[in-house]
């Protein structure tokens, strides 16, 4: 069975962000930016599932500018076999994204996708369920815990909602978005460096997998939160808006 | 009877600082090491130090310990010392302390020098209180504790130097004092001299952004010189474990040496000026903003590195390198001890420019830091190699810098060299190696009792010294090895489960002897402070110690500044 796995090139997690004087987004130019690290733990349970012998092939997939290659060699570097990598300089909204995930998985047809919850610069938490709508394939998100058992097909996930635990059985091929405590990635060894060198990365352009990129978003302005008022002492303890 | 009642009297107090330690959980907040998580250099998070005693479980015996073998054995140690005015000074955790008697030619406070400084300085910045004494006087790493009753918070450099003039007339003696972390026990007083706290002198007086060069007092925190230097894209040449709390008039004081320092070089190159105060008060201006300068002696070099003893620093004027943007970080496994050697040697030469730091660590001391330190876990599993090495790189363009350090550390694979190694893929990969090298420190205070020596060393003979004292102490210590190896420094730390006076004995004179036979130093970067205060002797010839003490008598000739500190007690006599 084949894994694909999908990644994002993000900015950096420990940077500190700052919005563009123009208010259109964020500072991009000139700061440090990686995997995102929800795609990370996705990457690292995909690797895992195979050196577990259930599966055959764990392939990376990344899109946007040239840079997201630096992205996709890491995911190699950790131990990916193959990579894919879609160039567009268009604004990829959570739709577009599921879109080209859903045409890949046509040429690829892996057994399972694994992405992460959310990206750390937009927060928006769809691009998993989009697709799985999309594919019509079963989704578990939040992940927690993953076992795929290959003979019957099934994949049982632990997610992490309000209430607790939720444990859900999905017949295969299904959609698998991982939180935070699913695992911890592993480092990208020397050796693995070196063999991620003779490693193919395929290319793609949204024109050759028939998707149209459009947005039906568009961002208005992006400013800093308001900055925090200092507190007010009170003079008496108790709700500060009863009155005596 | 009246030595018995002395100590006896001491053994309370002792016993009632530490209670009062243990019922104010924020005391160890107050000494508070940086969480700096989003700086350039990847942020490394440095966890306050707990107190020895809080993570053994507090035994009375283990306090009492080196006091009861005062008591019955008067002849070692602590036995000679009670002076006249029958103060002790006590290393709490028992060693072959020195025999410091508190020097009869120094006055004691009064009255009436109490309201001269509430005059010069206000009621606020005259302080009395037992419990900011209490943390006064005590070093970080809670090894000494003087006796002061005084601490004097100036504001401005003209009130040190009313202060100094005023101390020198009166014959007080004084200690300056900053962000009290330094490790051999030189910031905090050794009897009863009054602490002079630079903590409110610390505003930025000018930043040149072309050339980069900040102009401050001395009491500014360096990691607050860094998030300002931050914004306006320079990064301050030097960086240490204890940047939270540390202030660059301290820094200075001692040349500090730190993680960058194979990189940017010492305080001596960086620093361009400096304004200090003398003993008798007169305000040297050496303030200098400029690179070059050749007129007359330059005297600030004097300051640099003296911890206080010449003089009193209150504004420093330093070069500060531009921020780079590409930071790359390698966490490496060595073989033996001499591949860390030629790795070394190959860095120097194929990363060249943009090698930033190059640290190692021994086994033991990645054990450690495994052991006792939570949320930390091996890059390399699964098995443990013998030599660690830590090698990070900053330079302007990202994907050159990460290929170069790709392509150094393959061919040194292939080579032999490494035998395994992890490349950082982003900013929390590369704080989590960090915080295994800076954690070493943290680890060993919470293992039990450590005994830490800062030695410069030929990087051939080095680990030489670990693996002799390693056998010397058999089973009955713990003995690692690390530090920053691109710049020959060595840090030994000896971990035993308690203070053990025979475990000294055996390492000290052993460990001077050895380092002065080749030629090192015995203390690279910590200074010499109280703990080494009469072992210079170890690294510098006798006539040149003469010459410090001739210098020591013409700029401070009643001796206030610092006293008992820095160079041995028999070369100062005071008047």
């Amino acid at each position: 069975m084949k894994i694909m796995v999908a990644i994002k090139r993000v900015v950096d997690y420990a940077v500190k962000i700052r919005v563009k004087s123009d208010k259109t987004g964020v500072e991009t130019q000139n700061v440090k930016m990686s995997m995102n690290p929800f795609c990370e733990i996705a990457l690292e349970e995909a690797l895992r599932i195979r050196e577990s012998g259930l599966a055959s092939e764990v392939v990376a997939v990344s899109m946007g500018p040239t840079q997201c290659v630096d992205t996709l060699r890491t995911g190699l570097a950790m131990g990916a076999d193959r990579a894919i990598h879609v160039d567009t300089t268009a604004a990829l909204y959570p739709l577009s994204v599921a879109k080209l995930l859903k045409a890949l998985v046509d040429v690829e047809k892996p057994g399972l996708l694994i992405l992460g919850k959310q990206a750390i610069d937009d927060d928006c938490n769809q691009t998993g369920q989009m697709v799985a709508g999309l594919l019509d394939w079963p989704q578990g998100t939040f992940a927690s815990k993953v076992v795929l058992d290959k003979e019957k097909q099934v994949a049982t996930v632990e997610r992490e909602v309000d209430g607790g635990l939720e444990t859900l059985c999905l017949d295969l091929p299904a959609v698998i978005t991982t939180d935070l405590r699913l695992n911890q990635p592993r480092y990208a060894t020397l050796p693995n460096i070196m063999k991620a060198k003779s490693k193919v990365i395929k290319k793609f352009t949204p024109q050759e997998l028939n998707v149209e990129i459009k947005s039906d978003l568009e961002v208005v302005q992006v400013t800093e939160p308001p900055k925090r008022k200092a507190g007010v002492i009170v003079s008496f303890c108790g709700r500060a808006d009863r009155q005596a | 009877m009246e030595k018995w009642r002395n100590t006896h009297r001491l053994l309370r107090q002792s016993t009632k600082s530490l209670f009062d330690r243990r019922s104010h959980p924020n005391f160890q907040n107050s000494i508070h090491l940086s969480d700096s998580r989003f700086t350039h250099n990847f942020g490394r998070t440095c966890k306050p130090f707990r107190p020895y005693l809080e993570h053994q479980k507090w035994n009375p015996k283990t306090c009492f310990h080196p006091l009861r073998d005062h008591l019955e054995y008067p002849k070692t140690s602590m036995g000679a010392c009670i002076g006249k005015s029958g103060k002790i000074q006590c290393r709490f955790f028992g060693s072959v302390a020195t025999k410091t008697q508190r020097h009869p030619s120094f006055s004691s406070l009064n009255a009436d020098d109490i309201s001269y400084f509430k005059e010069i300085l206000g009621e606020k910045n005259v302080i009395q209180d037992e419990e900011r004494l209490s943390t006064a006087n005590t070093d970080w790493m809670r090894k000494y504790k003087g006796s002061s009753k005084l601490l004097l918070q100036p504001r401005r450099a003209d009130e040190v130097s009313q202060i100094l003039k005023y101390c020198d007339s009166r014959c007080l003696a004084v200690v300056p004092q900053g962000g009290n972390t330094g490790l051999v026990g030189g910031s905090v007083p050794v009897f009863d001299e009054v602490i002079i706290n630079t903590g409110s002198m610390n505003n930025i007086i000018s930043f040149d952004k072309v050339n980069g060069i900040l102009v401050c007092e001395a009491g500014c925190i360096l990691e607050n010189l860094a998030s300002f230097l931050d914004n306006q894209g320079f990064i301050m040449p030097l960086d240490l474990g204890a940047k939270g709390s540390c202030q660059i008039g301290g820094n200075v004081s001692t040349n500090a040496g730190g993680l960058r320092f194979v990189r940017y070089g010492s305080l001596h190159g960086n620093v361009l000026g400096l304004e200090a105060v003398l003993a008798n008060g007169t305000v040297l201006d050496m303030l200098g903003t400029l690179r070059k300068d050749n007129t007359g002696y330059d005297l600030k070099h004097l300051f640099i590195g003296s911890e206080g003893s010449l003089g009193i620093v209150t504004k420093v004027s330093i070069l500060t390198p531009p921020k780079l943007s590409s930071v790359n970080i390698a966490f490496l496994a060595c073989k033996d001890y001499l591949s860390c050697q030629n790795l070394l040697m190959e860095a120097k030469r194929k990363l060249g420019e943009v090698l930033s730091a190059f640290e190692f660590l021994d086994k033991e001391s990645v054990d450690m830091v495994l052991n006792h330190l939570e949320g930390v876990r091996n890059p390399l599993p699964p098995s443990m190699h013998n030599f660690y090495v830590l090698i990070e790189t900053t330079g302007s363009d990202e994907s050159y810098d990460k290929e170069k350090l790709e392509a150094f550390l393959l061919r040194s694979m292939e080579g032999g060299l490494i035998s395994d190694g992890v490349l950082a893929q982003d900013i929390n990969q590369a704080s989590a190696f960090w915080r295994i090298r800076e954690g070493v420190a943290e680890a060993l205070m919470k293992a039990g009792a450590v005994y830490k020596y800062d030695l410069s060393l030929p990087v051939e003979k080095m680990y030489n010294l670990v693996e002799e004292i390693r056998t010397r102490l058999g089973q009955s210590a713990e003995v690692v090895g690390y530090g920053h190896l691109g710049d020959g420094n060595l840090h030994l730390n000896i971990s035993t489960p308690q203070y053990d006076d025979n475990i000294l004995a055996q390492i000290e004179p052993f460990v001077y002897e050895w380092t002065s036979k080749h030629r090192g130093s015995i203390s690279a970067e910590h200074g010499l402070g109280l703990m080494k205060a009469n072992k210079i002797h170890y690294s510098k010839s006798a006539e040149t110690v003469q010459v410090m003490a001739s210098i020591k008598k013409l700029l401070d000739p009643n001796g206030i500044l610092n006293p008992y500190k820095v160079l041995p007690h028999s070369l100062l006599s005071y008047n």
